[in-house]
Order: structure tokens, then sequence, then C-alpha cells
């Protein structure tokens, strides 16, 4: 019988493991797919001799966020100077964090001249073959890499939550809101810290409300923590936490469905998410803080063609790139008003007249400076 | 408080449901000796149904969508656990082991299905998820109305229902004593003339029928759409739900209410006069240290039912 139990427990170790790994097992196909269409494309380069391919990391090269943005952008890219998947550009998916290196070690092997890792979780990864292979080019996202061959690729987001902010300052009927964030971390916060210093600078009286759910895919979470604050009379919900916002979104929704006269908001992240919050004939995302990862991967691409890497350099992609935006599809949300407001907001900042703050402290401040 | 009750009810509801019904197929297998770990995996079969027929059938069943698809759901889960019947029952293969292979062959389908139908990693979000009601009448009554009957999933109350009439099923009907009996002692069930393998088939099979059910309300009630990480440990929760309340039906389903509690107030905790002045950080890890507490300090012992985990082997002493 103890025995049994210790079987049990064993099992279950396992078993949880074993569903880590499975996690995107589907995409195994389409990576081996592109293994033996990349092998064929080195020997069919001509139009240029310049080849990048990038790593995904296990969200996919379909999450509907970063990893999707970055692979369009390198097809973009790539149409531009004519190369296609397989011929000069391709990208490797990794269905685990084990499959980091071999991927990487996979895009070298086949001679990419310049090799995305796409989001912070392969820094370590990244860092190690870059000193590795030094006459490979890397372009790390979201984080920070120290080699000559590598350059960091991250994003003023707190510019965007800064524009979003104020958006949902100038909507609020309640002046209180709500920030959901993913994993209390440096890169959350600066979403945070962004949004906080936008609402307060349209109007310094307004309470924010910040809950974090200590994950990306927690929904269930999400869900709770968007029912207490809708509770609470916060009229507009403001999430970074990826999977953790589709309980924010669907909790939204069902108030809205309930009572379609309800002023109740989504404020969307990464990219647009006005389609998550379409329920009937109405739609509860406000706007949506866009990333565009995309306009980073091309430029970063163009750069090394030219034999301009910028070597050992962290690049910072904001609203002057036109890297950062927020969202207008919900017309009738963000009314006129709204958006000619907010553009004055990214003026000031575009023209250093608003530091927007980064940290909780840079924020403490900020506000207090207002 | 009262407003403090009135917050924390309803997500108690919504977030214990899922782990009733699932709690319900557990407590159904290992009360016929099964050792259930594929509760995770037919979770993930439910949500998986559940939102595919969702997608497809929402033009053609208008608001009664959801309803048919956990229906349909609760029939492909009941389907799909006959793999882990066949192996566990018929072929005296190690519970365990089936039931992680159900696990992992669960997210595979589904991922890879995903991936096929709509060629992305994860499905859109379904238009017609369950939305919360107003229960005519008893939501009219002063004070407990508004705290149990408005703004509440219809499913919510389905799993208390199929809570009662599971436990009526296994302690009140010669169905139910059959079963139990064939948890206890087979070989004694056997030469009374009930037929083991059969018993354990029916029960393996309501498991899979309630896990995807379980699933399935998870899928549209909480997030509204199937990607690989939809499930994530509930079927796990689910299982210490079983232990937890002892094998019983009213007892898992105390145990399932009981975590939706715990999860509720480490978020709602900050609202509450008494508990603003204390840390987030403790009531983050509130849920899992209430658990431990309840399970090392309340409970007692749980004894689990005396044959659960062996195979039956006829003949065998």
């Amino acid at each position: 019988m103890r025995k049994n139990k210790f079987i049990l427990l064993f099992a279950l170790l396992l078993s949880l493991g074993l569903i880590l790994a499975a996690c995107g097992g589907g995409g195994s196909e389409s990576e081996s797919e592109s293994e033996a269409s990349g092998n064929e494309g080195d020997s069919e380069e001509s139009s240029t001799d310049f080849s990048a391919a990038m790593v995904t990391d296990i969200g996919g090269v379909d999450d509907k966020s970063f990893n999707q943005s970055s692979w369009e952008g390198l097809k973009a890219w790539g149409e531009e100077h004519g190369l296609s998947k397989g011929n000069g550009i391709d990208y490797a998916q990794s269905n685990d964090k084990a499959d980091y290196i071999p991927n990487l070690n996979r895009l070298i092997r086949d001679e990419y001249d310049l090799i995305f890792g796409i989001g912070f979780e392969l820094k370590e990864d990244l860092q190690k073959v870059a000193d590795q292979y030094p006459d490979t080019y890397f372009a790390l996202v979201d984080d920070t890499i120290e080699a000559d061959n590598g350059v960091s690729i991250t994003f003023k987001e707190h510019q965007g939550s800064f524009l979003v902010g104020v958006a949902a300052a100038l909507k609020t009927n309640t002046n209180k809101l709500g920030f959901v964030g993913g994993i209390d971390s440096p890169l959350i916060n600066k979403f945070e810290s962004g949004f906080i210093a936008g609402a307060k600078s349209v109007n310094p009286d307004i309470e924010i409300e910040v809950e974090y759910a200590e994950s990306f895919g927690d929904a269930a979470k999400g869900k709770i923590i968007a029912s207490n604050m809708y509770n609470n009379d916060i009229d507009i919900i403001y999430h970074a936490s990826g999977g953790t916002g589709n309980g924010v979104f669907n909790e939204a929704k069902d108030l809205k469905q309930n009572d379609p006269d309800r002023e109740i908001w989504v404020i969307g992240v990464d990219r647009d998410q006005h389609e998550e919050g379409q329920i009937g004939d109405h739609n509860v995302t406000l706007t949506s803080m866009v990333k565009r990862v995309d306009v980073a991967v091309q430029d970063v691409s163009n750069q090394t063609m030219n034999g301009e890497f910028p070597s050992g350099e962290v690049l910072e992609f904001g609203l002057e790139e036109e890297a950062i935006s927020f969202a207008t599809t919900n017309e009738e949300a963000m009314t006129d008003d709204i958006v000619s407001e907010v553009e004055e907001w990214q003026e000031k900042i575009a023209s250093g007249e608003v530091e927007v703050p980064q940290t909780r402290e840079e924020t403490e401040a900020f506000v207090d400076g207002l | 408080m009262i407003d403090i009750l009135q917050s924390l009810i309803p997500t108690v509801l919504f977030f214990s449901a899922p782990l009733i019904f699932t709690a319900l197929g557990g407590v159904f297998s290992e009360r016929s000796g099964v050792v259930n770990i594929g509760l995770e995996g037919l979770m993930v079969m439910g949500a998986f149904v559940g939102i595919v027929f969702n997608l497809t059938f929402a033009d053609v069943f208008g608001s009664w969508t959801p309803w048919i698809s956990i229906l349909v759901a609760s029939v492909i889960g009941a389907i799909f656990s006959i793999i882990h019947a066949v192996a566990s029952v018929s072929f005296n293969a190690n519970q365990v082991v089936s039931g992680v292979a159900i696990n992992m062959l669960a997210l595979g389908i589904g991922v890879y299905l995903t991936k096929q139908w709509y060629d992305k990693g994860q499905t859109d979000m379904v238009t017609e998820p369950f939305f919360r009601t107003d229960i005519p009448l008893l939501s009219e009554i002063p004070l407990i109305g508004p705290m149990f009957f408005q703004g509440i999933y219809t499913t919510s109350y389905v799993a208390i229902l199929f809570a009662f009439i599971a436990w009526y099923v296994l302690y009140k009907t010669p169905f139910g004593l059959r079963l139990r009996a064939v948890g206890e002692h087979p070989m004694a069930a056997d030469t009374n003339g009930i037929n083991v393998y059969k018993m354990r088939y029916i029960a393996v099979i309501l498991s899979g029928a309630l896990g995807g059910l379980g699933g399935s309300v998870f899928a549209l009630t909480i997030v509204s759409n199937f990607s690989h990480s939809t499930i994530v440990g509930q079927g796990f929760m689910a299982l210490a739900a079983v232990i937890f309340g002892k094998w019983h039906p009213l007892g898992a389903m105390g145990a399932a209410l009981f975590f939706g509690f715990a999860q509720s107030l480490s978020v709602i905790g900050g609202n509450i006069p008494l508990l603003e002045s204390v840390p987030q950080v403790f009531l983050l890890i509130a849920p899992y240290v209430l658990t431990i507490l309840a399970l090392a300090g309340f409970i007692g012992r749980a004894d689990a039912p005396r044959a659960n985990g062996e195979p039956y082997i006829k003949g065998s002493r």
C-alpha cells in the first residue's frame, strides 16, 4: 500500500512534467517540415546572400502575440528582398524550454547570418551560443544580452501604457481603474508604471488598483480578479497578462451580456485585441497597447544586411520608431475627442516634454510631481 | 460583511463547479477500485470538444449551444475514457500508467486537431459561452437572494445537484452498493454474482462523462477558447478534492468548494477590512496553506477504497 502511494506520487510528478513537455505538441510537424525545406534552401540562395531566422519561445509561431508578430516582420522583410520561408528566412518553433539550444544550433548549422531569439526566456541560451559562434549575429527580443555579435531589442512599453492610461482616464465614469499583471517582474512593472502615470496625468484623483495573477496562463484567476474589480466600481481594466487576460475578457463580456447599458471596458495588450472583446453587437475592448515587434525585427534585419549591425547595443523601440502604438479599432468607444487628446500626449512624449516612468519608484516621483 | 459575501460566494461557485463535476467522476472511478489519474486528460478532452462544438454549431442552436456542447463533451469524454477502462480493467495494466497516458493523449489530440482544423495554436473565442443569470423567484429573497441567486452560472447549481444525485446513487441504490463492493473486495463481490468487470467499466465511463462535463464547463464559463494551457492542473485539483473529500461525493463537493473559497479569498482578501493589512504574499499562498492545514488537521485519516488501484484477476487470491 505504501509503495503504491509512492508510485502514485512519482507518476503524478512525471505526468505533470510530460504535460508541460507535450504543450504545443502539434507544432512538431511544421518544425520538421521547416527543417527539410531549410536544408534545401541553402543551395538555392541567390537573390541575396544574407539570411535571417528566428527561434520562438514556447508560445509558438501563431500565439497571436509577439512570436507571431516577429515572424510576420521577418516574412515582410523577406518579401522585400525576394526571400521566402526556407529560402533565406526561417523560424524554428520551440515546444519546450529544452528546445531552445537545439533550435539555435540547427539554425547556426544552416548558416543563417542573423538569428533572433524571441522572448526573455531565451536569454541564457542565446547568450551561450552567441559566445560560442562569434561569426553569427544574434538578436534578443524583450531582454538584453552582452556580446559583440549580439544586439538586444527592447520596447518602451511604458510609453504605450501611458497612452492607454490617458484614454482610460478620459473614458472612466467612476474614476477607478484596474491593472491586472501577469508576473510581478521588471518587464510588467513597466506596463503598470506607464498606465498609472498616464491616468494620473489626466486626473490625479483617479484611483488605480493593481493586482498580479502570478501567472501568464491562469484564466480562472484572471476572471476572479476581474469580477472583484468590476464589483468594486472599477470600470476599465488594463491587462498585461497573456492568457490570464482571457479570464478578464470573459468576465467583462459576461457582465456586458447581462447588462448591455453598463459601461465597462478592457484594454488589450501586445496587439489589437478587438476581436476578443466582441459580444453580440457590443465590444468591451476600449483600445489596446500595441507592440510592433515586426517593426523592430525588420529594422534590425535591414541594418545587419547593410553591414551596420548595432554590435552589443541595447535598442529601445518606442513611439518614435512607430513600434509602440494604441489601437483605435473600437470607434464607438474611442471617440474623436479621446483620440485627439491621446495623440496630444503622444506628441509630448515624442518631443521629450513628458518622461514616462518605468519603475514603481519613478512612478511615485512622477505622480508627486504632477 | 454582506457586501464581501456577495462578491465572494458567486466567485466560489463558478470556480468550483468544474472541479465538482470532475471530482464526482473521480469518486465513481475510485470507489469501484480504478485509480483515475486521467481526470486531467478527460477535462482537456471535454474542454476541447465543448469549445469546438460550440464554435461549429453556435449558429444552429443559438442560446442552447452551451448546454448541447457540454452534453456532447461528456459523451465524447465517456467514449474517450473507455481507453482507460480497457487498459486497466480488461488488460490489468497499471492504472496509474494508463491514467498518465490518457493525460498525454488528450492534450496531444486536442492541440494537434486545433492546429489541423483552425491552423493556429488556439481557437477563437466562442460566441455562445455560459452567461450569468438571476434565478427567478429565488433571487428576490432579501439578503440570501443577491448572495446565492443573482449573477450565478446555472452550471454551478447543476454541479451541486449532481453531487447529491451521486451520493444517492452510491449510497442508496443497489447499483451503488455493488459499485462500492467491487472497490472494497472484488473477490467477495464476484462470489456474490456481481460482474466486477462490468461494474468497473461503468464506473470508469461515468468518470469520463463527468470529467468531460467538468472540462467543458470550465472552458465555457471561464476561458472561452481552447489552447494547450486551457486546462493546467484543474484535473489534479479535482483528484485532490476526491482524496480530501474522503472518496465521498458530498465530501468531494465540499473540498472543491473549499478550493474555490481559498482561491477567491486570495484575491478578494485585500478588500476585507480584517485582512487588509496582511501582505499580499500571504494571501497568494493562502489557498495552499489552508489546504495543507485542512488535510493535516481537520480531516483525519483518509481511507481509500481497499481495492483501489488493484486490477482484479479472477481466481487469484
